[in-house]
């Protein structure tokens, strides 16, 4: 991917990711603050398509901004560049992708 | 280590006025492995840190490399790193920077060191060819010139930026060159950026490309420390902006990958 396309992506997930990082923190002073059990948030999140939509969107923006990142601060602050830091953070991008979305349907399936 | 050199100014015949005060000046000797030497240089009025390093190599290290060449602030030879920050020795004042009579002089950041206060250039002009700052003619002289509007915001965009001298000041200021060695710098970059808005150029698409590849653009934190130590007032960091934008425009479009 060109540099051109990495800065473009990296800038519109970083978009993406302010409102939503606002809601999720929020959602989680609401929710501490309310004295919600586990069980009763997951009576709210299960079957939800609107918070599939919500934290899956978080994720992949994530997943995505992330490794684009990381990438630089390590092309600029290590030797490690080349093909091998691409397949390495493209990797981690799978990583971040997998994991969240595992936690996602964990929440939000039926 | 430093070693104390003192001397007084050359005899010349003319009755010269006395001398007051004095500076204390430490430059740097030796390549990347080295030194701080310290010499005595006597203060006069609207002295330059050029000046002081001149008056040291004639009067006290004959030896003492460092490179200048028109004195007045247009060559952009003689830039040196002044009590830690990038400047234009022939065109800074002692009395503006010493700081309570004391000047450290080193050469500047960045580059590849030769001797004392000479910097090899080398990497600094390659990356300004990586960048394809060189204007690609469409004309021959026996062409009529073309009428090129002075009010049209391409050649305002190129205006703003055309002034630069090669001092290499921005690009010992600059942080991301310091970490990244592929990073064109904001000379290069800003040399482009005159080049995309001079609607003359025969392949300002190539010169987009060259700009926003690998170690182009958009390796740019816009930190702004180019545009602080700029000695002619160019803001390369509005050029660099400028490519991105352009480049993201061109991308989203189709003309570019």
């Amino acid at each position: 991917m060109t540099p051109a396309r990495l800065f473009l992506a990296q800038r519109l997930t970083a978009l993406i990711l302010v409102p939503l990082v606002l809601v999720h923190l929020a959602l989680i002073l609401v929710a501490v603050e309310g004295g919600l059990s586990a069980a009763e948030i997951l009576d709210r999140t299960r079957g939800s398509a609107g918070w599939a939509a919500f934290y899956g969107l978080f994720v992949l923006a994530a997943a995505t901004h992330a490794p684009i990142g990381l990438r630089n601060v390590i092309h600029e602050h290590t030797g490690w560049r080349g093909r091998s830091l691409e397949i390495a953070m493209i990797g981690l991008g799978l990583l971040l992708a997998g994991l969240g979305l595992r936690a996602v349907v964990a929440v939000v399936a039926p | 280590m430093s070693a104390e050199h003192t001397g007084t100014a050359e005899h010349t015949g003319q009755p010269s006025p006395p001398v007051e005060t004095s500076l204390s000046v430490e430059i740097w000797r030796g390549r990347d492995q080295g030194r701080f030497e310290t010499y005595t240089v006597p203060q006069r009025a609207s002295q330059t840190v050029l000046d002081v390093v001149t008056w040291i190599q004639r009067h006290a290290e004959p030896a003492l490399a460092y490179r200048f060449a028109c004195r007045v602030g247009v060559c952009g030879s003689c830039a040196m790193t002044v009590n830690g920050r990038p400047r234009w020795t022939c065109r800074t004042h002692v009395s503006k920077v010493a700081d309570d009579g004391r000047l450290r002089i080193e050469p500047l950041r960045n580059l590849p060191r030769i001797k004392d206060l000479a910097v090899d250039m080398t990497p600094f002009f390659e990356k300004w060819q990586r960048a394809q700052g060189r204007f690609t003619p469409t004309r021959s002289r026996a062409d009529p010139l073309v009428a090129v509007s002075p009010d049209s915001p391409a050649r305002k965009a190129a205006d703003a930026g055309i002034e630069c001298i090669n001092c290499a000041v921005c690009y010992a200021a600059c942080d991301v060159v310091g970490w990244d060695r592929d990073y064109l710098g904001p000379a290069a970059l800003n040399r482009a950026w005159t080049l995309v808005n001079d609607e003359r150029d025969g392949d300002r698409r190539g010169v987009l490309k060259a700009a926003s590849s690998g170690g182009g653009c958009h390796s740019c934190h816009s930190h702004g420390s180019c545009v602080e130590h700029c000695p002619v007032g160019i803001n390369p960091t509005a050029g660099i902006a400028g490519l991105k934008r352009r480049s993201l425009i061109d991308m989203l479009g189709g003309d570019l990958p």
